[in-house]
């Protein structure tokens, strides 16, 4: 299992185990990874740069200035609380969403750092990703991704002409446009905890390691 | 100090702390030359998938009545400036014609009586522009390649240009005209007309009365409003500042790639 020499060990400070260096990203993986964080900056750039035109999502096939837009993210003040929370309407219900996500307070902000924080894997764990991980990265890769690239050929009046099931399968050209806007903010929402993960378990580490591809498994502390 | 971080703002966080982040520095980025050789290599991309994709020349996809949207916003000019369109306005187009001229053997000059007494085609189809939005209207015109097959094109031509009436940008060298190109794959599809009736009625001043194209498999900026001129051309390179386009001219693609 351990890939370093056990020759150390012999040695007479048996107590703490040593540092040791782990080979954890073949090329491929690493070559693709900066492949993709070029991508998802260009895509996001221009993505915002043409959405801004347009700021509004809408459900079917035609969406304009004046017809109800089927999803907005605003605001308001809660009669009983005084306070904003913040309101959703998907066509035409209010939701009161704040605190859906567990992160509208302090207190909430608080527990998930801590909770984070926890999780960082030292010793043995450190050695693979964990199973909310491996989730996460199998949602991205084959939820996500294929769900942005067929919203966004939708969007297109020539790939839509070729194929015109697309269509069908978003319900529209501003259904797709509405749904890759908000699969969208999923892979930044993404990106966001992926660079927090990487600042929390050690951002040298995690940078030779999608680099050179060795990271080095700290000794477990504690018992 | 915000003691809220509601879903609100954590939406917000993905589009706008990447996005004034990144936003500021677009313009910038995509304007660079070493950008604008990625872009076109990108144009160029897209274009050859994109024909290989359509190499068997399907339409668009067509909508019934029922799905024409209530309104169809107003892009580009809604009234072009100038005495000589408001007289034409003013006599019904009575004295406006069309001209097919360029690499033709026999060049065209029509008034709107003879264009709509050619085969016509009415189609109900979705307008998309960059900007996001769509439209849904119905279409009555002429198809392109009949006016194409009548003037009897040189067999050097490889693009087709629209002049328009309307001039977008105000310059003293008339340079602001608007104006567009298709190549001949695009030129000659069933879909593409020169369109004179919209959603039953005359073609509103606004869409681009009396003549406009419809590009059903293009986005909003090639579906060029007051055509008044039809240039068969070898190349783009003489026409406006050369780039195919008004918007092209100004830093659109020619070729979309949407």
């Amino acid at each position: 299992m351990a890939v370093s020499e056990p020759s150390q060990v012999a040695g007479a400070q048996a107590a703490p185990p040593q540092r040791e260096v782990i080979y954890r990203h073949a090329v491929v993986v690493r070559v693709t990874h900066w492949i993709n964080v070029l991508c998802l900056t260009l895509l996001l750039m221009s993505g915002l740069r043409l959405f801004n035109y347009h700021p509004a999502l809408y459900w079917g096939n035609y969406g304009y200035r004046g017809v109800p837009s089927v999803v907005s993210i605003g605001s308001a003040i809660d009669p009983d609380s005084g306070k904003p929370v913040g309101v959703t309407r998907i066509a035409g219900w209010s939701f009161v969403t704040t605190g859906v996500l567990g992160v509208s307070y302090d207190s909430d902000l608080a527990d998930l750092w801590d909770h984070v924080r926890l999780r960082v894997p030292r010793g043995e764990a450190a050695r693979r990703y964990n199973v909310l991980q491996k989730l996460a990265y199998l949602a991205v890769v084959f939820l996500l991704l294929p769900v942005m690239v067929l919203s966004g050929l939708t969007m297109s009046p020539a790939v839509t002409a070729a194929v015109p099931g697309l269509f069908d399968l978003f319900g529209g050209r501003q259904s797709a446009r509405t749904i890759h806007f908000l699969v969208a903010n999923l892979l930044v929402l993404f990106v966001l905890v992926h660079v927090v993960e990487v600042f929390l378990a050690g951002v040298v580490n995690g940078m030779r390691s999608m680099i050179t591809g060795r990271y080095v498994i700290r000794p477990q502390v504690g018992p | 100090m915000s003691r809220l971080i509601s879903r609100r703002g954590l939406l917000r966080a993905g589009s706008a702390a990447a996005g004034s982040l990144l936003l500021s520095g677009c313009d910038g980025v995509f304007e660079s030359p070493s950008m604008r050789g990625a872009l076109d290599f990108g144009q160029w991309v897209s274009l050859r998938v994109q024909r290989l994709l359509l190499s068997g020349q399907p339409l668009a996809r067509e909508f019934a009545v029922a799905d024409i949207s209530p309104e169809f916003p107003l892009n580009g000019t809604s009234m072009p400036g100038g005495f000589a369109y408001f007289q034409m306005v003013v006599s019904q187009f009575a004295s406006w014609r069309l001209k097919v001229d360029g690499l033709v053997r026999r060049p065209l000059s029509l008034s709107l009586d003879e264009i709509k007494a050619l085969p016509a085609r009415t189609q109900i189809t979705m307008h998309n522009c960059d900007e996001g939005w769509t439209a849904i209207g119905q279409w009555t015109g002429v198809q392109l390649s009949h006016l194409l097959e009548m003037s009897e094109l040189m067999p050097n031509v490889r693009y087709i240009v629209f002049h328009c009436l309307d001039e977008l940008e105000r310059t003293p060298d008339r340079s602001g005209l608007y104006y567009e190109s298709l190549d001949l794959f695009d030129a000659f599809h069933a879909q593409t007309i020169l369109a004179y009736g919209m959603n039953g009625q005359p073609l509103p001043v606004a869409h681009g009365a009396p003549l406009r194209l419809r590009v059903e498999r293009q986005i909003g900026y090639k579906n060029a409003k007051y055509v008044t001129r039809i240039e068969a051309v070898e190349t783009l390179a003489h026409v406006g500042r050369g780039k195919g386009g008004f918007w092209e001219d100004r830093g659109y693609q020619w070729y979309a790639g949407l």
